[in-house]
């Protein structure tokens, strides 16, 4: 936990900014770029462990927060029984048919010795599996969407509470980390960061197109949240006196108190990460990460298994991603795969760990807020700057027209700009490791 | 048994698009091989590189067809393409005087070039957005088909018809022609052969006189070309959009991986696998099983292995097996 003096001031130059937020534009916007920079913080965190303290380049952090998302679903929302009784079995059993497919291929492969006939073995358990499971999975999955199509055609969660499914979240994006790692892991770097990419379009295309699974593009919405809403704190007492305490309209108050549930609970989370995450860097754990991140060769003549240890990284890094995205989903309230992008998502991320300062835990926690204050402040400042520039044309010019009109594009521009500038003028970042 | 229906169905659905398809990714790949062996980074800007060219070339295109310029029946963006070559290789010399050198300069580690193209992208992928918006822009004119279905069935008396777009039969040619002066480029000039003596081994060329900086200036000039012309062909044949050229990119770098990071003739059969490989399994296969079926053997299912909306599934599946079986790809990149 060693921060500077200058790292503490940088940090209370970001709250005061937030502040002043508050003050000029408006609370609520303060509270909600607060909310977002702190769930980027965790990601930031997740993305820092595995670049930082690693060198492992995951350009997949859009999957990753996505399948934490999705547990938010699977966990939270009430199950559907007309959907279960139509086709939940058939779904469950042609999952399983799936995995018992690859198992068996898998088998066949060790079992074997390596020959033509191994091929044609292998191909044939996969063609034979397909369509078994295919057969079986096909119909339910009809089945199951056809059940109400407009509010429900899914099978529903499993109804529990929604804080359990920050945890599940990670699980979830452990899986599919350990999955991506096992593969990738041990070849050249840049194999990873194809992997990655590669994977997280499939996690969201998934997402999309399998609409048993949690209603694909029509979204999932109403989930359950873990702090209750600003309509149901409307009429509570204490936020009416409290609203004319501050002189504001009983909406602003209530969805500023709510906000700050959120504020309150992430922040928790994000103590907890930091803590656990300094621990383990100044432990002899992280000091052999950071041994084998600057030189492989000789960690690995030390007697280190790099392939190991940089596959229980990723596996970390990417959990604690699952977790942000899960906390994400739950402050939205909603699963909408469409929103997921690999700019937002993952490419931002990115500019906040290496703005931040890569290797440094509290580099990454500042460069979170930042850049996620920019990304906010950018458009509006953009439409400004586009005004200034045409403001001598006159209105209806098309040129005009199409500039003001693209000024939402400035702020990909300004990130890349910012991620170049930072990685040649200063590539250790606003708070360097040390 | 109708086998010359199926072969015509097949053709006119799988076949003859992905054999386009095939020779647009073969180009975009052959600029990533190009790029990884001379400057040894993964180019992650590749997409959005070629969205820009292709943007420059549209603005081109628009600029011609106002004045009432037309080479019907071909496209008017096929003499706007010099144009677009022009504008992106001032552009990539650009980023690389302005991001890439310092790195080279420094011998910075290959993730940090990774990590710069990644800047790049943004960048690139910003200026586009601002330049074309996010929404689809077409700009296919002159004559649409060579032959159309209807033609072919009155010709040939079959059941089923078979269509070849302009567009289709324009890429398949370009991408033809486009090959075979790279390799005679790499093979027989002098610039060539330098280009090929520093990816094989840097310090023995910069022994014998090469000069490495006009090296990497030849490579982002012919990555210009490629791509411009890849990406021209690509709008032409599905039309434009800054998002599905960045998404271009996982099959261009399986196409790549595929057939050997590094070797040319490896990206290009690459490409055409992946390409084959994405529509084969995407594909409805029950119009053309039907024919080959005996009588009243016919499927009753559509017989797609995977939807349309997997075909990323499919790439990531090839990469997979690659990455598994042989990562150095078909014809032994110089990696690992």
């Amino acid at each position: 936990m060693s921060l500077t003096a200058r790292d503490l001031g940088l940090f209370a130059g970001m709250f005061a900014v937030l502040a002043m937020v508050a003050m000029f534009q408006s609370p609520q916007l303060a509270v909600t770029i607060l909310n977002m920079s702190l769930i980027s913080a965790i990601m930031a965190l997740g993305v820092n462990m595995q670049w930082g303290y690693a060198g492992l380049f995951n350009v997949g952090v859009m999957g990753f927060t996505a399948v934490g998302g999705l547990a938010v679903v699977l966990i939270s929302q009430p199950p559907v029984p007309e959907a279960w009784a139509a086709g939940g079995l058939g779904i469950l059993l042609g999952l399983m048919l799936g995995a018992a497919t690859i198992l068996a291929a898998v088998l066949v492969y060790k079992r074997m010795a390596p020959s033509k006939l191994r091929g044609l073995a292998i191909f044939a358990v996969l063609v034979v599996g397909w369509f078994v499971t295919s057969q079986v999975f096909a119909p339910a999955k009809q089945a199951v969407q056809a059940v109400n199509p407009a509010s429900e055609g899914f099978l529903g969660g499993a109804g529990l509470p929604v804080i359990l499914a920050w945890p599940v979240g990670a699980v979830f994006a452990a899986g599919v980390a350990w999955l991506v790692g096992k593969v990738s892991l041990g070849l050249r770097a840049d194999y990873l960061a194809i992997a990655t990419l590669g994977i997280s379009e499939i996690v969201i295309a998934v997402l999309k197109h399998e609409r048993w699974l949690a209603r694909g593009v029509n979204n999932v919405t109403g989930i359950d949240r873990p702090v209750p809403r600003p309509v149901d704190l409307q009429p509570q007492p204490w936020v009416q006196s409290l609203a004319d305490t501050l002189g504001w309209s009983l909406s602003q108050t209530a969805s500023v108190v709510s906000g700050l549930g959120y504020a309150a609970l992430f922040t928790l989370v994000l103590a907890l990460l930091i803590w656990l995450a300094e621990r383990a860097l100044n432990s002899p754990w992280g000091r052999m990460m950071r041994a084998i991140r600057d030189n492989e060769v000789s960690a690995r003549a030390m007697g280190k298994d790099v392939t190991r240890r940089h596959l229980m990284i990723f596996v970390l890094g990417s959990a604690v991603c699952g977790l942000a995205g899960a906390m994400m989903v739950s402050m939205d309230g909603q699963l909408t795969p469409g929103s997921y992008e690999p700019l937002r998502f993952t490419f931002l991320i990115w500019v906040m760990v290496i703005v931040g300062g890569s290797g440094n835990n509290w580099g990454s926690v500042l460069g979170a807020f930042v850049i996620w204050f920019l990304w906010v402040q950018v458009e509006p400042a953009g439409r400004w700057f586009m005004d200034l520039v045409t403001s001598g044309m006159s209105d209806t010019s098309d040129l005009r027209q199409h500039l003001l009109a693209s000024a939402a594009y400035m702020r990909l521009l300004t990130m890349g700009v910012a991620l170049l500038l930072m990685l040649r003028f200063a590539p250790r970042g606003l708070i360097p490791e040390r | 048994m109708e086998p010359l229906n199926a072969l015509v169905s097949v053709s006119n659905f799988m076949l003859v698009p992905a054999l386009a398809y095939g020779s647009q990714l073969a180009l975009g790949a052959l600029g990533i091989t190009l790029i990884f062996s001379i400057l040894r980074f993964a180019h992650f800007a590749h997409g959005d590189t070629m969205a820009i060219g292709t943007a420059a070339v549209i603005g081109g295109t628009v600029f011609l067809q106002a004045r009432g310029v037309s080479i019907d029946p071909l496209p008017t963006a096929l003499l706007a393409v010099p144009f677009g070559i022009l504008v992106l290789a001032a552009y990539l010399l650009a980023t690389d005087r302005l991001v890439y050198r310092y790195y080279r300069r420094v011998k910075a580690k290959p993730m940090i070039f990774v990590m710069a193209s990644l800047g790049v992208m943004f960048v690139t992928n910003g200026i586009t957005r601002l330049f074309m918006g996010t929404g689809e822009s077409r700009f296919e004119d002159g004559q649409r088909f060579i032959f159309t279905v209807r033609e072919f069935r009155e010709f040939t008396g079959l059941a089923e018809g078979l269509a070849l777009r302009t567009s289709q039969a324009l890429t398949i040619i370009v991408a033809l022609i486009a090959m075979v002066v790279l390799f005679w480029f790499l093979n027989r000039t002098r610039a060539g052969k330098s280009m090929r003596a520093y990816s094989d081994n840097e310090d023995l060329a910069l022994l014998s006189g090469i000069n490495p900086e006009r090296v990497v200036t030849i490579t982002w000039v012919i990555t210009a070309i490629l791509l411009v012309l890849a990406g021209t062909l690509y709008g032409l044949d599905k039309g434009f959009r800054p998002f599905n050229y960045f998404q271009l990119l996982l099959p261009m770098f399986a196409a790549a991986i595929l057939g050997g990071l590094g070797s040319p003739l490896g990206a290009i059969v690459g490409a055409y696998v992946v390409a084959f490989a994405e529509m084969g399994i995407t594909f409805a296969w029950r119009r053309v099983l039907s024919y080959l079926a005996p009588e009243g053997m016919e499927p009753s299912t559509m017989m797609q292995l995977l939807p349309v909306d997997y075909k990323f599934a499919v790439t990531f599946a090839i990469l997979v097996i690659v990455l598994l079986f042989r990562p150095t790809g078909i014809f032994k990149g110089k990696v690992i």
